[in-house]
């Protein structure tokens, strides 16, 4: 469903994604993880058609995203990882203005409006200035109008941060459920570790622009001989890091030294 | 087709929606009219040219419509730093109907704009020769206000931030203005001053207002519209080219 091949992109002479490559089945959660900088944003950016590559392929449901680019936009939905609603219109007008945008035929339109409102508990606020929101509010909001169109591909970048844990969950279980039931690809980023533990069925781990390991959470924690995902990334992803946490006995000795400096 | 229309609508809720704003961008165009219009009209007088508040009206209803056409397109740079242009970018619409909508609402509110400022005249006491000419009048003005708002959108997608909107404020539409024949008549001038004057999209636009409303042209009205028209394709083919290229 989403092929990149080789695919590089330089901003003036740093290069932030230096010839990834992966290949996302249809119906597949993909998590794509890395520490901030790693290349995960200016990825999606090039998948979603707001960047062009400097060099290597993209496929989108087979298509070439760069020349197609009208075809591919309709095949995918995205919730940013920054804000990207109209701060000067209600909750309500986003909603519609991107159920509009999206073809999304007003029956339906109306109908999801309202349902998804509902699930993240925008409903009564609805006739507010997107302006007025608390930030929590606006990341709501942002995952509601994500979901108004029932694309084949979802793009999340990083769509949980700042959120409460309610929140968090009634997304996973929404992105859950789109998936196994319109067998909708998902291919997202975040921070939280238990996040990708949960919902995705495969990762790949970015670091300093290079894909630098790819499988299940099972294989990625059987590969670095750690017990949980998140030791498994610090293993992969910081020298320092690991020695923090991978081990307790490794974190204890950590603080001695510590605390043994200062004395 | 609706999402032209969605997004013309937008533009039109924020304008209306922003009151405050709409009073302080009168402002402006008030102090040249009542200013100008009073402080020079005896020196104009007795130069042998009339009344200036008559002459001054068109021009001071073109620069109202110059400024909020151009505004509304380089708001695209608002957009940009509070992400709502992202939300429009990866829409499976084409960018050419994304910029048609915002340039055309931008060009609504510029028409807007215009016409409270000419009511505005008509209170200070200008008179169009008959009526009638208004018409003719609100057809340049929806020209003037489509090839700027054109004009903003192109520049809207290029800039990346406020230094540079500062520069096309400074090096861009006050010279657009200043060297329109909004203030002044294009007769006698400095050649240079006629070049460059001649070259000033805004010129044809004032001289069609003013002839259409108090019957004096310095070109005529067929030029007017054709160099406007063809101005206002150029600047949408660039504005849409220019769009299209966004990255983000």
């Amino acid at each position: 469903m989403i092929r990149a091949e080789n695919l590089v992109k330089t901003f003036g002479d740093f290069t932030a994604v230096k010839g990834i490559s992966f290949d996302v089945q249809q119906g597949e959660i993909f998590a794509f993880l890395g520490p901030n900088g790693a290349g995960k944003t200016t990825t999606i950016k090039m998948l979603t058609t707001l960047l062009k590559p400097t060099s290597g392929t993209i496929e989108l449901d087979g298509l070439n995203p760069m020349h197609q680019q009208k075809e591919a936009r309709r095949r995918f939905g995205i919730v940013f990882q920054d804000p990207s609603l109209d701060n000067e219109q209600t909750a309500y007008e986003n909603m519609e203005l991107h159920g509009i945008l999206y073809h999304v035929p007003r029956k339906v339109r109306t109908e999801r409006i309202e349902a998804l409102l509902k699930i993240f508990e925008l409903w009564d606020r609805r006739d507010d200035y997107v302006k007025q929101f608390s930030g929590g509010m606006k990341r709501r909001l942002e995952i509601a109008r994500g979901f108004l169109h029932t694309p084949k591909i979802l793009f999340l970048d990083e769509p949980t941060l700042g959120l409460d844990p309610q929140s968090r969950n009634q997304l996973w279980t929404h992105v859950k459920r789109l998936n196994e039931t319109e067998k909708t690809t998902v291919f997202l980023t975040t921070h939280y570790m238990d996040e990708a533990d949960r919902v995705a069925h495969r990762i790949a781990i970015i670091d300093h622009g290079k894909i630098i390991a790819q499988g299940s959470s099972a294989e990625l924690k059987a590969s670095t001989n750690t017990d949980s995902l998140e030791g498994a990334f610090l293993a992969l992803t910081g020298e320092s890091l690991r020695d923090e946490s991978a081990t307790s006995a490794d974190a204890m000795r950590v603080m001695a030294k510590m605390w043994g400096g200062r004395r | 087709m609706s999402a032209i229309y969605i997004l013309w609508l937008r533009e039109l809720k924020r304008y209306v929606r922003s009151r405050v704003q709409i009073l302080a961008s009168l402002g402006q165009p008030v102090l040249y009219l009542l200013a100008l219009g009073f402080g020079l009209g005896p020196v104009f007088q007795r130069a042998g040219n009339g009344s200036y508040l008559q002459f001054i009206s068109p021009g001071i209803v073109g620069m109202s419509v110059l400024f909020t056409s151009v505004f509304s397109g380089i708001a695209i740079l608002w957009d940009r730093q509070f992400g709502f242009l992202k939300e429009t970018l990866v829409a499976p619409v084409s960018r050419m109907q994304i910029m048609l909508g915002r340039a055309l609402g931008g060009a609504t509110v510029a028409m807007i704009q215009g016409a409270i400022v000419f009511a505005v005249c008509l209170i200070s006491g200008f008179r169009p020769q008959h009526w009638a000419a208004i018409l003719p009048a609100l057809g340049f003005m929806a020209m003037v206000a489509i090839v700027f708002s054109a004009l903003g959108t192109a520049l809207g997608s290029i800039i990346q931030d406020m230094q540079g909107f500062q520069l096309i404020m400074n090096f861009m539409v006050l010279p657009i203005f200043f060297l329109s024949g909004a203030l002044y008549p294009l007769s006698h001038l400095p050649t240079a001053l006629t070049v460059i004057t001649s070259i000033d999209p805004l010129s044809y636009g004032i001289d069609g207002l003013r002839g259409a409303l108090i019957g004096a042209w310095h070109f005529s009205f067929a030029l007017d519209l054709t160099v406007l028209a063809i101005i206002a394709a150029a600047f949408l083919a660039l504005g849409a080219y220019l769009f299209s290229k966004i990255q983000l």
